[in-house]
């Protein structure tokens, strides 16, 4: 990581690079995963290194790999994550149900996570990290492995969660999955080669190519 | 924000997982099994014990291995539990509690606290099975055991995170068995008397005196026998802040583990 410097607004945001751009590394930083010497991270307005606690509260992330229980329902994993946030009896049960229903999965309540596809444990992670009410929203290739039904839910569903004044910030090396109006940041070799709206950035050609072209990479 | 929500959902979560393990269950249980019914029964011939604290009567070789057995299990699930948390599919769940806004040291702990207890709940099987083949305790024992079972657990379960967090080179079980499990076990008053290790080798006695794993083994052995081995119990004591200090600094962010594996 080079110089690498953002400030988000609510609103949807795409981190978007090639694979090895430097995405994941950036999470790990962001998500105090690990701390790097020079690293200055605020989270809206708590500083990561000064005040974790507070800044890790404000925060809800989705891995890109899956931090699901398959062994246990989709209600089991996620009063288990609210009470690490320390909620617990009817307020934790009340904003169980609240996620669930809001992403379309309260019927697969009491199923056991082994038992849904894909999509429906991406929807229950989604469903998870709003417990808490996090300001700040942090996806790490969401849709990996996804087919193209449930991608485009999914994509479509955060882009609404945004809209309605959470500050999302969406990695992916799909450009498809990034709006017209998104703030977009393109990461490539630890460095931002663009940031802007996306419809500014990608001006006379698909953002598709644009992306290719400035990445010099042969990935979609 | 309240802790103690945690506590209670890390402890349950534990539970569950073993509940969902049963052949882990039962493999932990036939290891201690195999060296009680086999392995002490071969040696009972080989191996006179003369009268040493806590007992007050000569007593057979099975007795005696019966606490070192005990702290076996707390052993090998200490280094399971924690190294599983780092090496396979439990990375993502070590993630979701390094991302929650409570302390790192709570965290920790409460997980320590979790696995100790179901190791707890196999030593209690063991120790059911072993009464039933007429290897007993005396009875207050199997309560007054219960304490020194938990501080054993937490000391056994901070080395494996300890250990899971700054080693890098044990990327599987076998390693771990060869370089720590067995020197531990072995060097160890679990299965001899320290004494009678002196008659053979000066130097191994005090390689197995200083193994806090004895500590362990004979605050155990005491406890079992309602007596409290006070210095045995301020070793262990130590020994269980000093891994737990190593394990927070494996987790620290700053130097981490979490570096090289994200």
């Amino acid at each position: 990581m080079k110089g690498v410097s953002f400030t988000l607004a609510p609103g949807f945001s795409a981190l978007l690079g090639p694979n090895g751009a430097g995405k994941s590394t950036l999470f790990a930083l962001l998500t105090r995963l690990f701390t790097a010497p020079g690293a200055d991270i605020q989270i809206a307005g708590h500083d990561l290194n000064k005040t974790p606690r507070k800044a890790l509260a404000a925060l809800g992330v989705v891995f890109q790999q899956s931090t699901l229980d398959l062994d246990l329902t989709v209600r089991q994993n996620l009063k288990y994550f609210a009470a690490l946030h320390g909620l617990r009896g009817a307020d934790a049960a009340a904003r169980i149900d609240a996620a669930l229903d809001r992403l379309d999965i309260a019927d697969r309540a009491g199923e056991k996570v082994r038992k849904l596809n894909g999509g429906h444990r991406r929807r229950t992670e989604i469903a998870r990290v709003l417990l808490h009410d996090p300001q700040v929203l942090l996806l790490d290739e969401p849709t990996v492995g996804l087919d193209a039904a449930s991608r485009a839910a999914i994509t479509h569903y955060v882009h609404a969660l945004a809209q309605d004044g959470m500050t999302v910030l969406w990695a992916t090396h799909l450009t498809d999955e990034i709006e017209e109006d998104d703030y977009l940041l393109i990461l490539h070799q630890g460095e931002f080669i663009a940031e802007g709206r996306t419809g500014d950035v990608a001006v006379e050609r698909s953002l598709k190519e644009h992306f290719l072209s400035v990445t010099g990479g042969d990935t979609p | 924000m309240s802790w103690m929500p945690a506590l209670v959902a890390i402890v349950s979560r534990e539970g569950l997982r073993f509940v969902h393990q049963r052949e882990r269950f039962i493999a932990a249980l036939v290891r201690p099994l195999v060296w009680l019914l086999v392995f002490a029964a071969g040696f009972r011939a080989a191996l006179g014990l003369s009268i040493t604290p806590p007992y007050q009567t000569y007593i057979t070789y099975e007795t005696y291995i019966v606490p070192g057995l005990c702290c076996m299990v707390l052993l090998f699930n200490g280094m399971q539990s924690s190294l599983s948390l780092v090496y396979d599919r439990e990375m993502g769940s070590m993630r979701l509690l390094l991302t929650s806004p409570l302390p790192r040291w709570w965290l920790l702990t409460c997980k320590l606290i979790g696995s100790s207890l179901i190791s707890i709940a196999q030593v209690y099987t063991f120790l059911l099975v072993a009464a039933l083949f007429g290897i007993t305790l005396p009875a207050e024992g199997y309560l007054l055991g219960f304490p020194a079972l938990l501080l054993a657990g937490l000391m056994l379960g901070a080395l494996g995170l300890a250990l899971s967090s700054i080693i890098k080179q044990l990327e599987n079980f076998a390693g771990v068995m060869n370089f720590v499990i067995f020197p531990m076990f072995f060097l160890s008053s679990a299965l001899y008397p320290l004494w009678k290790m002196a008659e053979s080798s000066r130097l191994l006695h005090d390689i197995c005196a200083a193994n806090p794993f004895t500590h362990a083994v004979e605050l155990i052995r005491f406890a079992l026998y309602g007596e409290l081995n006070l210095v045995a119990f301020g070793w262990t004591l130590l020994a269980t802040v000093v891994f737990g200090a190593a394990a927070l600094c494996g987790y620290d962010p700053a130097r981490g583990m979490m570096r090289s594996r994200s």
